[in-house]
């Protein structure tokens, strides 16, 4: 990535949180900060994996982005516009050019429509992005380029494979022209012959139409496969984030150590024997963080300082950001 | 672990009518589950990994489907021959299922510590209170974070790992002796998900549970199973000990999925699917169903279908259903 171009998207200190109600009382008794102080940018054509802790705000971080949670505090600039305060008309504009692409694609999937009617429904919402006498010829051309057979344009999403119906979805968020997709847990429920030709069409996409990704996943080999940069969640905060590279070679904060020693390796009989770091004690609740470091309820290096200063996510050890008191290289983490 | 079979499901067959004609989505699959063991089933997306986990529970959807042929043994009774009452009895209290999409197993509109505290009332007429005490009980066991200040949220409250997780602190309210899982940690944490297959390993040596998982991970199957079943468009391919069949394969679909892997170490290199669609199971070929895309397919392969045999060369009991497995096996990389 040349340091030059602008970032597609600049996400600045996002906070998103949810009203806690006690069922007993009937009202509001506090907050859940599902989101609390999130940065990062996306280039053009670039992609951030952001991976974590379940629980940890990285659904949320997307909804809010998409516009599907409210955004509490913060900024999201898209093309340098923040998004958080547009007039509605704008935003709507602006929207298209942000598409998400979810977990199950059947339950994102209207049953009762045909692949067609899926597909040029965002353009009838949008009249200005494809005339109404190319929306035959268009269909056939965005079934084609996520291989698909264009025939098949009549057929209901039940007819399709779970790998198939995945490209519909794609073939969906892709109609609007959309210059920054998220992907949450996209590839998540494919078998791993299907996941390897979705993530071989983001890349193509990527490669040709200059798409952009933030690429939400579990399973830490493929967002090493697709990434650029990645980011770790923990408790509604990044605690560490880096190239590829570095993040998987040179990981220093404890909890994406812990993390990468956790990924399990399909062949584990090939190599000497890992001992994976076990994070002991529970998730603390977002309604109600640990001072300091959120991590340090959980962490084995935890000394007094971190139960008092909030350690910054700052460039640790000359490499890359990360928000830990003591940040240490560890490379013998990843299997291999 | 005894050698003598808790589950022994033989030849089962599943049919679906379907507007465009009769799908048969499992189509003569056996197999054995013993006493403390884990058996992973792995295949191809729709290929009938799920409906044969439905037709353990007697939950295939009715009418559409139905299991027209074969037997499923469990501790020496026939599912398929026993009353409705009795299947019911004892999926609630044997067998246990963790479903693969937990929001909408989940009931949206009873909180969720009420949800799990069911199980305490109606199985075992436990009181409201107790209920709830051994429900706050499970969720801390399963690692829901303040889980006393969660037991009175509405599932759309918990992100999708902890909602998982409810649904495994389900399965396990009665601590049945088998537990069917299906993707069970797919929406998991890898921290997360060693804690759950940890406390689920922990579950099998304190009570000797036999566990069914059905999951496209192949790094977890190689960490927790005993061993592997792989089905293709609704048949068994393949079947063995984990690292025999993992680093020996003798089937093409299993070494291609061996090969569609992305690496956590090395180069990123440009992946490599299985080529060709996956099948059509209103239009199968003759044969071998895997035919149109095997790199092995021959003549024989299109008039005579494989049936499941000891992979030659190998130690029993590895079982391949190709015509070529001698060949696929010392091609392989
Ligand atoms: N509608 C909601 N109301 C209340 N709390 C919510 C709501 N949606 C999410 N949360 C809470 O916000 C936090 C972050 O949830 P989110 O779904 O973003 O996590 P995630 O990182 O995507 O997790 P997973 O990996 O499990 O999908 C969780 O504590 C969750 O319980
Ligand atoms: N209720 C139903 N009606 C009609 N067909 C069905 C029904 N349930 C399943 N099928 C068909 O049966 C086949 C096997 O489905 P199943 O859900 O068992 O696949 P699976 O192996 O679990 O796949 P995945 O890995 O995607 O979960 C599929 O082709 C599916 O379309
Ligand atoms: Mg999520
Ligand atoms: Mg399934």
């Amino acid at each position: 990535m040349p340091p030059e171009t602008t970032p597609l998207l600049q996400v600045r200190d996002l906070h998103t949180t949810f009203p806690l109600r006690s069922a007993l009382l009937r009202r509001t008794v506090g907050h859940v900060q599902a989101v609390a102080g999130v940065s990062f940018d996306i280039p053009a054509g670039g992609t951030l994996g952001l991976v974590g802790e379940s629980g940890s705000g990285k659904s949320t971080v997307a909804r809010t982005i998409v516009g599907l949670e409210k955004c509490a505090a913060g900024s999201i600039l898209f093309e340098g516009e923040d998004l958080t305060s547009l007039p509605p008309a704008r935003m709507r504009q602006v929207r298209r050019q942000l598409q998400m692409i979810f977990q199950d694609p059947y339950a994102s999937l209207n049953p009762r429509a045909t692949v067609e009617q899926i597909i040029t429904e965002a353009w009838e919402i949008h009249p200005d992005v494809v005339p109404r006498d190319r929306f035959k010829p268009e269909v056939r051309e965005l079934l084609e380029r996520v291989g698909l057979n264009p025939d098949h344009a009549a057929r209901y999403p039940h007819q399709f494979s779970g790998g198939q119906r995945q490209r519909i979805g794609i073939a969906r968020a892709l109609a609007l022209r959309p210059k920054l997709v998220i992907c949450d847990e996209a590839v998540s429920a494919l078998d791993v012959s299907v996941q390897a030709q979705v993530l071989n069409l983001l890349a193509e996409l990527r490669e040709d139409l200059g798409l952009a990704y933030l690429f939400i996943a579990h399973d830490l080999s493929v967002v090493r496969h697709i990434s650029d940069q990645v980011a770790v969640m923990y408790l509604g905060r990044i605690v560490e984030t880096a190239s590829q590279q570095e993040l998987f070679a040179e990981p220093v904060h404890p909890y994406t150590q812990a993390l990468l020693s956790a990924v399990p390796d399909p062949l584990p009989w090939a190599r000497p024997p890992r001992t994976p770091i076990i994070i002991g004690g529970d998730v603390p609740s977002p309604a109600d963080p640990p001072s300091g470091c959120r991590f340090r309820t959980r962490c084995w290096k935890a000394q007094d300082v971190c139960a008092t200063e909030d350690p910054a996510l700052e460039p640790r050890l000359g490499l890359h950001p990360a928000a830990c008191h003591f940040a240490e290289r560890r490379t013998e983490l990843v299997v291999g | 672990m005894t050698s003598e079979p808790l589950l022994s499901v033989r030849d089962l067959r599943v049919e679906f009518s379907t507007s465009a004609g009769v799908v048969t989505a499992v189509d003569g699959a056996s197999f054995d589950v013993r006493r403390g063991e884990t058996v992973a089933l792995l295949g191809e997306s729709g290929s009938g990994k799920s409906v044969t986990a439905q037709a353990m529970l007697g939950i295939i959807p009715k009418p559409a489907g139905r299991v027209t042929g074969g037997s499923i043994e469990y501790d020496g009774r026939d599912l398929l021959a026993l009353p409705a009452t009795a299947t019911r009895e004892l999926r609630g209290r044997e067998i246990a299922m963790v479903f693969q999409d937990p929001l909408s197993s989940l009931n949206p509109v009873f909180r969720v510590g009420a949800q799990i505290g069911e199980m305490f009332r109606k199985h075992r007429g436990a009181s409201r209170k107790e209920a709830r005490a051994e429900a706050l009980e499970l969720m801390r066991r399963v690692g829901i974070p303040a889980a006393e200040k969660r037991l009175d949220d509405y599932p759309h409250q918990f992100s999708g790992g902890m909602r998982q997780r409810v649904m495994i602190a389900m399965a396990l309210a009665l601590s049945p002796r088998l537990l069917i899982a299906d993707e069970p940690t797919t929406a998991l944490d890898v921290t997360v998900q060693a804690q759950i297959m940890d406390l689920l390993a922990r579950l099998q040596d304190e009570e000797g549970m036999s566990l069914v998982l059905i999951t496209h991970d192949l790094g977890v199957v190689a960490d927790v199973a005993d061993r592997v079943v792989l089905m293709y468009a609704g048949r068994v391919v393949e079947a063995g000990p984990i690292r025999e069949v993992y680093e020996h394969s003798a089937h093409p679909y299993t070494a291609g999925l061996m090969g569609s892997l992305p690496a956590i170490d090395g180069p990123r290199e440009r992946l490599t699917p299985i080529q060709g669609a996956p099948p059509d199971l209103l239009d199968l070929p003759s044969g071998c169903s895997f035919r149109p895309r095997c790199a092995f397919a021959s003549e024989r392969c299109a008039d005579e279908e494989p049936v499941l045999l000891g992979a030659p060369g190998r130690p029993a009991p590895h079982s391949s259903a190709c015509h070529h497995a001698g060949k696929v096996l010392t091609d392989a990389p």
